[in-house]
């Protein structure tokens, strides 16, 4: 018999080149850290495994809104809705707000394939909500509900990249989807880089400068994309940033990929969250002069619905032959799960003051973004106190990106392990304290600098116990390599 | 081009080709007017998809209450959960929700939750007498999302050649443009009741090579959309020599293995002939198997839930395949408890079972006497041929256009299966898909619908048809004056 039909000496290149540093190397050996404290109690200088590795809130104990989970269950068992003890089971609002969702869904048919860019009224629904938001008009027809936000960003790389020599803008560093996409459909990535001694400021002399050198290489610079707030840098766009971001994707004929999933992730008052479209509409320009896909998801904000794989994409700018195109790959696949649909519409349309749920919605919105904000500075003010570790503020998002200057005696150990630097960090960190974190060359970095990404997810009663085994870990990291 | 915006990158002109060349005709051109006419006011029959639901098949109870608890897991808390829901239902939220720390709006494991995983392997162990091991089975957002997933894997380039029945439903030809590689068809043989003809796969085969093209797959729909046959056991296992001679991959899409109307040919997985066939075919043919919760008597289609199952893979295949996955981070969990569900379904003695048989029975049941019903109706009409759908959900009748309507179709610029389709379309509302969707022979024309219409609404369904049908076909097939042509097998 041949060598088998399906080897990886066979398998598509692009998928062999694709990394996915989230779920990783680091990752995998915590999953198996994690059999042995179950198959073998005591065997392990730690009690549990902390996964600080993955942007996945309710894995970590943060509950859900109520409100939402309230209606997706009278939606997915609408009998519900006609029994009497349902009025003492639920709140009335959420009642209500399941039985407007049913009647706009044909058939109020929850278990049948919608229409593929997703169900009518909800995209209506969210429509409304991008327009409250924004203050400028949004269309229904503009928006595709998917999967989460990932398979969006797929479908526009597929668009947009024709071979090896379409290049895409990236951050650096950057939530590493884009790169693993960008490889997948066999495109170039034109790195941009966040200035960290700026708090990850984004300079566009800077973008100017790496277009010319990629275009100096005859890479055909197709879009930029930018995550605003930032993943893994926290950062959140200055409003003057985000014009010069528009002009410059304007005249030089990119499109604008804005990747906005953690809209609703900001803490500190200084800065507050514009969307894309917003800025691009109040400098005057429409659709003739920018193209934009601005990307949101239920995993993240306060809601935190990872498991639900919900959200959309809104493109403005195309022109009706692409919007077919698009259509057409999205009906591929028939449409994406209604569940996450629902809850799409309920993100973008939350209840508001004067709704039965409002008062407790409320305050389990505050609860959990108060509280994130809290994690945030512990955690940055932890890493700033660490020999050698320096942490920029996390403006919004779900993340701390500290810098860790390895000692030379580290990255030596570290190269005799065949480990990358960092790397040989995190495990270690793994090892001793049962902390999973992402090691920085997962989102790339400036050459010659370490950084970990570390989530600011876990519950708040264990933050303090976290920084004290990172610090005992750390210190004892540097008295073991120090020069 | 540099400067001066006016050059976009999303032009049409500027386009992935390949993403051009993609079609999909289930909501392609007829999907499209259909909507139209019926945001127009008109009263449409929508069979252009296996959406069961769509047609007011309603959703089993018992998966709607578990989903319905883990969604909201505070019913549980409530004193009076027990009024409105059954004690197997609380139990098995409960269960669920035990097997997924986070509940439903955490991401999973990447390959989906290895408590439901360890279900699907277990319902795959009691189907066909072999152990199944969970590892190797990776849960997806839907069946075609892993489909994607495996011919993304195989295609390097275009001269890699995946091997797809002729009528398909499209996705795999869909799938296999946006990848790059190319469509190597075999046709199934209509006479034959949708027969495989392994000469001719052979020959096929050995064409493709002397161009070329390495064949690298193999396609198999069983039960077949559109086309609805099961296939013997016998075929499997020629199939299985075919691939294990010829070193292809087989790609077992059996997403209608529920949906079956005769008693002669049983399911059978390919799995189960592939380990009855023994070393070293039970050992060498690689073979992945596709599965879900859209079709069935489930028809759960909103909720995206599917799995593959890896068979003979080599471990540095599958590593290469998690990562893949673990980019999306994981497949939707509501999805995932509706696979467990389906998988582990309410036993005899459950409060719940009695309830869950009937509802089920009586889907299964009037989706055979619409088979039946559907096939006969095609047959007693004018210039049409259908074979009996033996399984799935869809009737594939041969439509033998008069050479008139061929002309007229071309005069409107029409395929002339399309161009029949419309017209369908505009005289009776019922929106179905043209067989060039689908692939056929050259020359030969048919449609495809669902079964899936409510039983009392088939007759008048099958008689509007016929209606037009028999009138399309006075119109174009001429009354004497030099002998009309017809399309033909």
């Amino acid at each position: 018999m041949a060598a088998p039909a399906v080897a990886v000496d066979n398998l598509n290149p692009k998928v062999l080149k694709c990394e996915y540093a989230v779920r990783g190397e680091v990752v995998m050996h915590a999953q198996r850290l994690q059999q042995q404290l179950q198959t073998q109690p005591g065997s392990l200088p730690f009690d549990e495994i902390l996964y600080c590795n993955i942007g996945n809130p309710q894995s970590l104990g943060q509950q859900p809104i109520t409100f939402f989970r309230e209606v997706l269950a009278l939606c997915d068992h609408p009998c519900l809705l006609e029994r009497e003890e349902t009025k003492s089971l639920f709140s009335a609002d959420a009642i209500s707000r399941a039985t407007n969702i049913l009647a706009s869904i044909p058939g109020r048919a929850t278990g049948a394939y919608s229409h593929s860019q997703g169900i009518k009224g909800l995209r209506d629904a969210i429509a409304s909500g991008i327009t409250a938001r924004d203050g400028f008009p949004a269309n229904a027809d503009d928006i595709f509900l998917t999967d989460g936000a990932s398979p969006g960003v797929h479908m526009m790389m597929q668009l947009l990249i024709r071979n090896e020599k379409d290049g895409i803008f990236c951050p650096i560093p950057q939530y590493p989807l884009y790169s693993a996409s960008i490889a997948l459909h066999g495109g170039a990535l034109v790195p941009y880089y966040l200035d960290e001694s700026t708090g990850w400021g984004l300079e566009v002399s800077d973008l100017k400068k790496q277009l010319e050198d990629a275009r100096s290489k005859g890479i055909d610079v197709r879009a930029l994309v930018v995550i605003n707030p930032g993943n893994p840098t926290g950062q959140v766009l200055a409003e003057e940033n985000q014009r010069d971001i528009v002009k410059f994707c304007k005249n030089e004929g990119l499109v604008l990929l804005a990747d906005e999933v953690y809209q609703e992730n900001i803490y500190v008052d200084n800065k507050k969250f514009n969307s894309f479209k917003k800025i691009a509409r109040s400098m005057g320009y429409n659709e003739e002069d920018l193209t934009l896909v601005s990307f949101q998801s239920v995993s993240k904000g306060y809601y935190g619905e990872c498991g639900k794989r919900g959200g959309y994409m809104e493109i403005t700018g195309f022109s009706a032959p692409v919007r077919e195109q698009i259509y057409k790959v999205a009906s591929v696949n028939l449409c994406s799960n209604i569940t996450g649909q629902i809850l799409a519409s309920l993100v973008m349309n939350a209840p508001k003051v004067g709704d039965a749920s409002y008062a407790s919605y409320k305050a389990e919105k505050d609860g959990i973004l108060q509280s994130l904000a809290r994690r945030a500075k512990a955690l940055e003010d932890a890493f700033n106190n660490l020999e050698g570790i320096t942490c920029n503020k996390a403006e919004g998002a779900m993340y701390l990106f500290p810098q860790i200057r390895l000692p030379r005696k580290a990255i030596e150990a570290a190269k005799a392990a065949k480990k990358a630097p960092d790397a040989f960090y995190a495990l270690r960190l793994l090892e001793t304290t049962g902390i999973v974190v992402v090691p920085g060359s997962g989102f790339g970095q400036v050459p010659g600098t370490w950084h970990i990404r570390c989530t600011i997810l876990p519950q708040e009663e264990k933050i303090p116990a976290i920084i004290s085994h990172f610090k005992a870990f750390h210190e004892s990291f540097m008295a073991k390599y120090r020069d | 081009m540099v400067g001066g915006g006016v050059r976009k990158p999303l032009d049409y002109e500027e386009l992935n080709e390949n993403v051009k060349k993609v079609q999909y005709a289930v909501r392609g051109e007829l999907y499209l007017r259909a909507s139209e006419l019926q945001k127009e006011g008109k009263k449409i029959i929508f069979t252009n998809v296996g959406n069961p639901h769509a047609l007011g098949q309603k959703p089993l109870t018992f998966p709607r209450q578990v989903v319905a608890l883990c969604q909201a897991p505070f019913l549980l808390d409530d004193p009076n959960v027990g009024l409105i829901f059954p004690a197997d239902a609380i139990a098995r939220a409960k269960h669920y929700l035990s097997l997924a720390p986070g509940g439903l709006g955490a991401y999973s494991d990447s390959r989906g939750i290895p408590g439901v995983r360890k279900e699907v392997a277990e319902f795959i162990q009691r189907r066909d007498g072999y152990p199944s091991d969970p590892e190797l089975i990776y849960l997806t957002d839907g069946a075609s999302k892993g489909v994607m997933q495996m011919l993304n894997a195989i295609i390097r380039s275009d001269r890699d050649g995946i091997l797809v029945p002729v009528p398909q439903y499209p996705l795999y030809s869909a799938a296999i443009s946006l990848f790059g590689g190319s469509l190597v068809p075999y046709y199934l043989e209509e006479e034959a009741n949708w027969g495989l003809d392994f000469a001719n796969i052979r020959q096929t085969v050995t064409e493709a090579r002397s161009k070329g093209i390495t064949v690298r797959a193999m396609v198999i729909i069983n039960p077949g959309n559109p086309t609805g046959q099961c296939l013997s056991e016998g075929t499997i296992r020629e199939l299985l020599s075919f691939c294990y001679r010829e070193n292809l991959v087989l790609l077992a899409d059996e997403v209608y293995q529920q949906n079956i109307y005769q008693d002669e040919r049983p399911f059978i997985s390919a799995r189960k002939v592939l380990f009855d066939m023994g070393p070293p075919t039970s050992r060498e043919v690689q073979l992945v198997s596709f599965h879900t919760v859209s079709k069935g008597y489930w028809g759960e289609c909103g909720q995206r839930g599917g799995y593959f199952e890896m068979t003979n893979l080599p471990p540095k295949t599958v590593d290469e395949i998690y990562k893949v996955a673990s980019i999306a981070l994981s497949p939707n969990v509501p999805g995932q408890i509706f696979m467990g569900l389906m998988v582990n379904p309410p036993k005899p003695g459950d409060i719940s079972y009695m309830k869950y048989a009937a509802e089920s029975k009586a889907i299964l049941e009037s989706l055979r006497r619409r088979a039946h019903i559907m096939t006969d109706g095609f047959n007693n009409c004018r210039n049409v041929v259908c074979n009996f759908t033996e399984g799935a959900m869809y009737s594939f009748p041969q439509i033998r256009l008069p050479q008139r309507a061929i002309d007229a179709a071309q005069s409107a610029g029409k395929a002339a299966d399309v161009f029949y389709c419309l017209k369908l379309l505009e005289a009776t509302g019922i929106s179905t898909v043209p067989g060039s969707g689908f692939g056929q022979k050259e020359g030969v024309f048919h449609l495809r619908t669902t079964i899936l219409p409510a039983e009392e609404d088939m007759p008048a369904i099958m008689s509007s048809f016929k209606k037009f049908n028999d009138s399309f076909m006075d119109q174009y097939d001429g009354y004497g004056g030099g002998g009309s042509s017809y399309s033909r097998m």
